[in-house]
Order: C-alpha cells, then structure tokens, then sequence
C-alpha cells in the first residue's frame, strides 16, 4: 500500500486530492493536511466583496467530502519535510502542527510515500508596511477578506448616498504582486454598483498596479482581435476602464500604506501619494514557509525551495537574461528535481521566471508583476500530478505520460465585470499558450485564433455557470470527474 | 453599462482610450446575440481546456 500525502486543500491540491483517491481506489491511503476547515472557490471572492454572495455561497466543508471519498484529513500546519526521513526512521515524513482540536498546538510526523506541496501563496502583507485587512487596506484574496472589504465598502456607499465624495484606490499592494485579475475584476464591480445606485458623480475610482501597461496581467500582456483589428490587451482594458470611468496608474510599486494614504514609487523613480477612503489592493505572494532537512537534520530548505519559499520543481531557474527565456524554462510534470517522489502544484511552484518584462525603477526598485498561474493552470496542474502520481504507484514504472506545461497550455479568465442575468457584464479572456512563445508565434506571442477577449452579458453567465459547476465538482457530487479544470 | 461620464478632460490618460459605442454597448447586453456567444466561448474554452494538457 502506498500512500499520497497532499498539502494544501485549495483548487490544486483538491483536485490532486480527488482524483489521486479515484485513480488508486482504496488500497491506497490519500491524506490531506491544511489549515483550513473549508474549500474555497476563490474566483467569486469577487462577489462577496460586493455584497452580492455570502461567505457560504462560495464555501463548503472540506471534512464531509473527504470522508464521503475515504480521504484522511488532518486540519494542521506543514511546518517541515524530512524527505530522507530521519536518525530514527528511514521513512520520509512531514512534520505538521494542529490548529484546532484536542490536538492544537501538538506536532506529529505523518509519513508519505509521494508528497504533493499545494499549499498555495501565503498572503504576504508584511511585505509593504501597513497593508491588509488588518492594518489600513482590504483584500479579496479569501472569502473572509471579501467580506470584510464589503462592510467597509458598504460603509463608502452609505457615505455617498449621503452626498460625500469618496475616493477608491484598487490594484496591487506590492512592486512585485501578482493576481491583477483579481483587482481589475474588482475595480469594474465597484464601478458597476456604483453606477447602478446612480452615484458616479461622487466616486473617484483609481486603479493602481505594477504592471508596465494596463493589459499586462502579468502575462506580458496579449493581442486579441477586435473590431477588425488585432490589439493589444492595453487597448482593451483601456477601453474597459474608460467606459467604467476609472482612472489608472502604472507602472507603480506600493510601498507603504496609512490610514488613508498609498505612498509608491513609479518607474521614473518618483515617489507619490494616492488619497483614498476605501482600498483594495493585493499583496505579494511568498511560499508557505516551510522548512525542508535531510536524514542528518541539515536544513536543506534552499536546495528544496527558492528564496520567496516556493518549490523548486522541473524548470530552468539559472536565472536567465529577458531576452534568453525561452518555453523550455517552463516545467511540466512538476517534480522536485531532489526527491523522486516530491511534486509542487499551483501556486506552491516556484515558476522560472516572471512572464512581463522585469523592470527597474531608477532608484533600482523592481516594478513588475510575477507570474499568474491561480485557477485554471493549478487545477490542470494539480490534475496531471495526480495522474502521473497515481500510475506511478500502479505500474511500478517512473513515466511522466501527463504533462501540462504553462507554455504549452492555455487558459481561460472570466473578469467579472458587474453583477446580474440580465444586465451583468464580464470580459471573457483566453491566452494559449499561457505564456508567450515567440519563438513559435513570432507575430503575435501566442496563437491569435484562441486568444480571445470580448465583453459582455455572456461573460458573466459563463462566470456563475462555473460558479455553481466548479463547487458542484469540488464537492465531489455524482460524475464530478467528466467536469473538466 | 450607462456611463454618467459625459466630460472628457484633454490629454488625460482617459481621453487616448477607445469608448464603446452605444450600438457596441447594447450588443453586450442583447439577449439573442449574448446566448450564441455563451455557447461560442464555452466551445472556445473547451477547446483549450482539452487541448491544453496530455
């Protein structure tokens, strides 16, 4: 009998989870240890930081459908790998600490025959002095974030319909974040309501990023075709943003956040201020912070984990020049290159290098956005690890077959773009492959016949369609397995 | 959506960004038009999603 152990219960390592446990059938164990109680579908995090979902209608218990799929699962802390075991026993192991029960606090070793790292970013805040829902801005990056931004937001409404201006700063809280997505769909909503409760005339929306123009995403931008012409995503969020009425900003790290003020640094190497009375603005991601030793207790964290504390896996890390990156940087099966039986999947993997160009400040500040890969790209990639995992254990052989490389693969990103069936909007963006080759598409990055990027009420049909389809999945409901990533 | 933003400020950034027309606007929202393209992008995604790992 082998047995998976899984890290992380997020889109990655619950997918990984499910079908790890129906490719191996029940002579095999598959064991989840996270340190939350629920599942999360992340993308309509977006809708309860509008009011317009609850926490509940985005959430489920983990602890119900793994028991229904005979899944073990632990609600701790990864604190550290041992992948050659230790003085006392051969076997690799990872040492978790329990966050709740009449266990909290104890550590225990659970041991693993193949380890699947999932644990997602960690949400780093600390990373810019004063940011996050705890200090002076909000996030939507989890569902208890959203909701707490909505209530304060809910607050700004209530002002305005008493006849005070407000003013809404939204985008990313750190030179280097990621998840632009995220913050655009966010910034279009708060418009969107705002437009519906007929209150433009007292809102001020800015949108703040790193990004070196509107439309990069982080992916480097794109070229969609549109109106009889192909143009670049910068024409299209543009666009997006001048129908919405909301100003933006680029090119620009946050570096500090007080109570009602932004200070960040632009590419040209000034520093500004940005007023507000309401933000939202995304922090970097860093690694969970695990630690990693070999059989003599030597910390071998650096050789298992790059600096931000994401899992080196099958990719070119030699820290190539812009201009040398290549689609071969990018790995594919996602196994660490140390231990055989060690795999990182979603954001837990440390990705070569960024996709947008990375750029300097003249002070020497890197502005730029790291690489998306939430969503889509972590449940495919969550999928092929399970798969290769799972025939691995079954025939005994050391085949990768599965393979999902993010230069090699596409993916699709519904932007909420304002709630309702009959009125709502969302922007429906596909990229193939996710990052650009222009190797293989010199003209264009990428193939321009499925690089789409078209507006409407389709968008948001779509979006509540995968809604109630992804949670229906995760749940592990009857046939969930012919719902694809 | 209807915009209540009728004034365009020279040389902002704003003012360089291509605005949907009203007809373009409408489009977006016209139920007929809106239902061919849900099943058009759900296609265009499977696609992808099919294509995109092995």
């Amino acid at each position: 009998m082998a047995k998976v152990l899984i890290l992380g219960a997020g889109i990655s390592g619950h997918t990984a989870a499910l079908i790890t446990r129906r490719k191996l059938g029940k002579k095999h164990e598959v064991e989840v240890i996270s340190p939350n109680s629920n599942y999360q579908w992340v993308p309509s995090n977006i809708w309860v930081g509008m009011g317009l979902m609850t926490p509940n209608q985005v959430k489920f218990e983990l602890a119900p459908v793994y028991k229904k799929l005979g899944i073990s699962y632990k609600q701790a802390m990864a604190i550290s790998i041992h992948p050659e075991g230790d003085s006392t026993s051969e076997k690799a192991f990872v040492t978790i600490k329990y966050l709740v029960g009449n266990k909290i606090n104890e550590e225990e070793k659970i041991e693993y025959d193949f380890l699947i790292n999932a644990t997602g970013p960690k949400l780093n805040f600390a990373a810019t002095e004063g940011l996050g829902p705890e200090k002076f801005s909000d996030s939507v990056c989890t569902y208890q974030h959203a909701s707490d931004a909505w209530e304060h937001l809910k607050k700004c409404f209530e002002k305005m319909e008493n006849g005070e201006k407000q003013r809404f700063l939204i985008g990313t809280g750190h030179p280097m974040a990621t998840c632009q997505g995220a913050a655009f769909e966010y910034s279009l909503n708060v418009a969107f309501e705002i437009n519906k409760r007929k209150l433009n005339h007292l809102a001020e929306i800015t949108w703040i990023s790193n990004e070196y123009e509107l439309g990069d995403f982080g992916m480097g931008g794109a070229y969609i075709k549109q109106g009889g012409y192909v143009t670049p995503t910068k024409i299209f969020a543009e666009s997006i943003f001048k129908q919405y009425n909301i100003k933006w900003i680029v090119g620009a790290g946050v570096s500090k956040v007080e109570k009602g003020i932004a200070h960040y640094e632009t590419l040209d190497g000034e520093y500004h201020t940005q007023d507000f009375d309401f933000a939202m603005l995304i922090p970097s991601f860093a690694g969970s912070g695990m630690k990693a030793y070999n059989k003599q207790n030597e910390d071998i964290t650096a050789g298992l984990f790059v600096a931000n504390g994401m899992m080196k896996v099958d990719a070119d890390y030699s820290g190539k020049a812009y201009e040398e990156w290549n689609s071969n940087d990018w790995p594919s099966i996602y196994k660490s290159p140390l231990y055989d039986n060690i795999y990182a999947a979603g954001i837990a993997f440390a990705p070569p290098h960024a996709m947008s160009k990375p750029m300097k400040s003249k002070n020497g500040t890197a502005i730029f956005p790291t690489p998306p890969r939430t969503g889509m790209p972590s449940g495919v990639i969550g999928r092929i690890v399970a798969e290769n995992i799972a025939e691995k254990i079954i025939t005994g052989t050391n085949d990768h077959k599965h393979k999902a490389s993010m230069a090699k693969m596409g993916a699709a990103c519904i932007v909420s773009a304002g709630y309702g069936i009959r009125h709502g909007q969302a922007a429906v963006m596909t990229v193939f492959p996710i990052v650009p080759d222009w190797e293989k598409y010199p003209k264009w990055g990428r193939n321009i016949s499925d690089t789409v990027g078209e507006i409407g009420l389709a968008g948001h049909w779509m979006k509540l369609f995968m809604h109630y389809l992804f949670l229906y999945k995760a749940k592990a409901n009857p046939f969930w397995w012919i719902i694809p990533e | 959506m209807k915009t209540e933003n009728n004034k365009t400020i020279p040389y902002s950034d704003l003012s360089y960004a291509t605005e949907p027309t009203a007809f373009t606007k409408f489009l977006r929202t016209f139920f007929i038009l809106q239902i061919i393209r849900f099943f058009v992008l759900n296609l265009k995604i499977m696609r992808i999603v099919v294509g995109g790992h092995s």
